[in-house]
């Protein structure tokens, strides 16, 4: 079976002035269809740099990247953001939707680049669907300023979900949500990696990074551990245990 | 991307700031209504300048007399009075085409009906100045060949002329005293209202040509003679050969000035409608510049509007928008804008224009082609100010771009 991703001595050399910055010192990262990985690192360690790779946002210096068997090094500007459109969802830290705009045209948003067009009915039908997927099936009409943090990054998920990609990829999808909306978040993942969604997610947090099957840590632009979460955190059983804890000090009905 | 949903998206970002809109298109909208205004003034004047042309009648030629200097001085053309009756009844007899031909010598005089009395003037002319001229007889008849031959005593009034003189009363068959020779009045003439220069038309008796030079004028010869041509087609034909016959009759050499000035109906109201159009012109391109100006206005905005939504253009590339996709959106926006603009400035210029044409008391004319100018002419603006920053935000980096606070 192809895997989702491929990367074989992945390098990425930037270039400021004189100095040259090696961002990624030659990574080599296999991701299987289904996987859960996060990666870490501190800042600077080039796990930006590899996620942006990841992402077709950006090509590699020298190396390969193979996104489910297809070279992204060799393509142009229009045909990696096609690559981005049918096989990539993006989940950000900041959520990144539109504002005064509903959740639902949000969702709707990568079908509006979809080649060949999705009809206007099907477009509605399809964001309904992601949005009932992450709970928010009656919230459709919402903008994002009459929605939660919490509920603002489902409606991204959602958008991320709506053209079926093979990837989930998320940057620090945690980052601005507190810890109880962080663990449904990663319920929200673990459910659709259990559906055979593979997801690669950044986090600088260990505790968000047990909620993956695998764990990748970088420094100074090299993979230092790669091995899979001993002791895998459930957010069912999580969020149970949040509940149980908040009932016992009657913050929780 | 398909252009429908480019647009609609466009509308969308544009209804999502009105107040920001609307002010930046209120520089189209003031340079497309003055644009139109201003034309359909020209256009106007220039309706009114023909019209008025036309009431010389239909496929006239003008034959004027000569000019006199006096001192150096050209004294105007028909100052001389080179032209005489022979050369009229030539024109009549030897020129193709000819449907008729009148001379007119006009005199200035004090008319009388017993105690009412006017300064008038009095033209004399010949029989044909009616159908040449297209001008209707209220009542009563024209004046005759044999009236002309013989020069009798008979007059037509104007209706100014015959309210003056008579009031309300019928004037037909009443004599009134020209330089206190009696003549009879024949006919009456239909109104014919104000001509180029705003001078009442009809402020005038008409009495036939030899009676004028008989008994007002003296002297023998016309200021001008009136040649009405068959059909438009003959009329540069008979102006060839009128300048042929006259140069012959009156002996001036090739190369040499003539004595006389031949011009159409089609000269005359060139000369007249140039003036209106060089104004236009010139208001028009005024109005132009602040069409420019309102484009500027567009493109500060549009490059305001792109720093701005760094962010979502960094969303929409890296869910997979295409350069073009981008480029499309703000270019789509900026022509939305000016094209938008320029709708409403073209119901402002109409408005603008009929609220003028009651003020000026002259008529204004929106133009169909100055709507299908000012409409393109904006569409224009908003693709060649709109390109440069739908150009800066198709080119960001989707990386820098989401990165971008």
């Amino acid at each position: 079976m192809t895997p989702i991703i491929e990367l074989r001595d992945f390098k990425k050399t930037y270039k400021t002035g004189e100095i040259e910055v090696h961002a990624v010192r030659g990574v080599n990262l296999t991701v299987q269809a289904g996987e859960f990985v996060a990666v870490m690192g501190a800042s600077g360690s080039g796990k930006s740099t590899l996620m942006n790779t990841i992402g077709c946002l950006d090509r590699p210096t020298s190396g390969a990247y193979l996104l489910d068997g297809v070279n992204v090094g060799r393509l142009q500007r229009d045909q990696l953001a096609d690559l981005r459109n049918q096989k990539i969802g993006f989940v950000f830290q900041g959520f990144n939707l539109l504002s005064r705009t509903s959740a639902s045209e949000n969702v709707e948003l990568p079908m509006l680049y979809r080649r060949p067009a999705v009809p206007a009915a099907e477009q509605r039908r399809r964001a309904l669907e992601s949005l009932t997927k992450v709970g928010l099936g009656q919230r459709g009409d919402h903008t994002p300023n009459q929605l939660s943090g919490g509920q603002q990054q489902r409606v991204a998920i959602a958008r991320a979900l709506v053209n079926t990609p093979k990837l989930l990829l998320a940057d620090e999808p945690t980052g601005n949500l507190d810890s109880r909306t962080s663990i449904e978040i990663m319920g929200i993942f673990q459910e659709l990696n259990r559906g055979g969604m593979t997801i690669v997610m950044v986090t600088h947090e260990l505790d968000v990074a047990r909620y993956a099957k695998r764990m990748v840590v970088m420094r100074d632009g090299r993979i230092v551990t790669d091995q899979a979460v001993e002791g895998m955190s459930s957010a069912q059983e999580e969020l149970a245990r949040l509940d149980a804890e908040q009932k016992a000090v009657n913050l929780a009905p | 991307m398909i252009i429908l949903a480019s647009i609609r998206l466009a509308l969308r970002a544009l209804r999502r700031n009105l107040l920001r809109t609307l002010l930046t298109m209120l520089g189209i909208i003031i340079g497309v209504a003055a644009v139109i205004s201003v034309v359909s003034i020209g256009n106007g004047a220039k309706k009114q300048v023909e019209a008025q042309i036309a009431t010389l009648g239909q496929n006239v030629i003008l034959v004027l007399s000569g000019n006199v200097s006096r001192g150096g001085f050209s004294m105007g053309f028909g100052s001389a009075g080179t032209l005489t009756q022979p050369d009229l009844e030539a024109i009549r007899k030897e020129v193709e085409g000819v449907e008729g031909a009148s001379p007119e010598v006009r005199v200035f005089s004090q008319l009388a009906n017993g105690n009412q009395n006017a300064n008038v003037q009095v033209s004399g002319v010949s029989a044909d100045y009616l159908s040449i001229r297209a001008w209707p007889l209220k009542s009563g008849n024209n004046f005759t060949e044999q009236d002309v031959r013989g020069a009798t005593k008979v007059a037509i009034i104007g209706q100014t002329t015959k309210k003056t003189l008579f009031g309300d009363s019928d004037a037909v068959g009443q004599s009134i005293r020209i330089k206190n020779a009696p003549f009879t009045i024949v006919g009456e003439l239909a109104a014919k209202g104000m001509n180029m220069m705003g001078s009442d038309q009809d402020d005038i008796v008409l009495v036939p040509f030899t009676s004028a030079l008989k008994r007002l004028a003296g002297g023998t010869s016309f200021r001008s003679i009136s040649v009405q041509a068959v059909d438009a087609k003959l009329v540069p034909g008979v102006q060839h050969d009128l300048d042929d016959l006259l140069r012959q009759r009156h002996k001036i050499q090739d190369g040499r000035d003539p004595d006389f000035l031949i011009r159409t109906q089609q000269e005359i109201s060139n000369v007249a409608t140039s003036t209106s159009r060089v104004l236009t012109v010139l208001l028009g391109s005024v109005a132009g510049v602040s069409l420019v100006v309102g484009g500027i206005g567009i493109m500060n905005i549009m490059l305001v509007s792109v720093t701005e939504r760094t962010r979502e253009i960094g969303v929409r590339l890296a869910i997979g928008a295409r350069t073009r996709d981008i480029m499309m959106q703000f270019l789509f926006e900026a022509i939305a804008l000016s094209v938008i603009g320029g709708i409403i400035g073209i119901g402002l210029g109409a408005w603008i224009s009929g609220r003028l044409s009651g003020v000026m008391g002259s008529p204004t004319v929106v133009a169909a082609n100055s709507i299908l100018i000012a409409f393109g002419s904006s569409a224009l603006i908003g693709i060649v100010f709109g390109y440069f920053p739908a150009l800066k935000a198709a080119r960001l980096d989707p990386i820098e771009a989401l990165r971008f606070e």
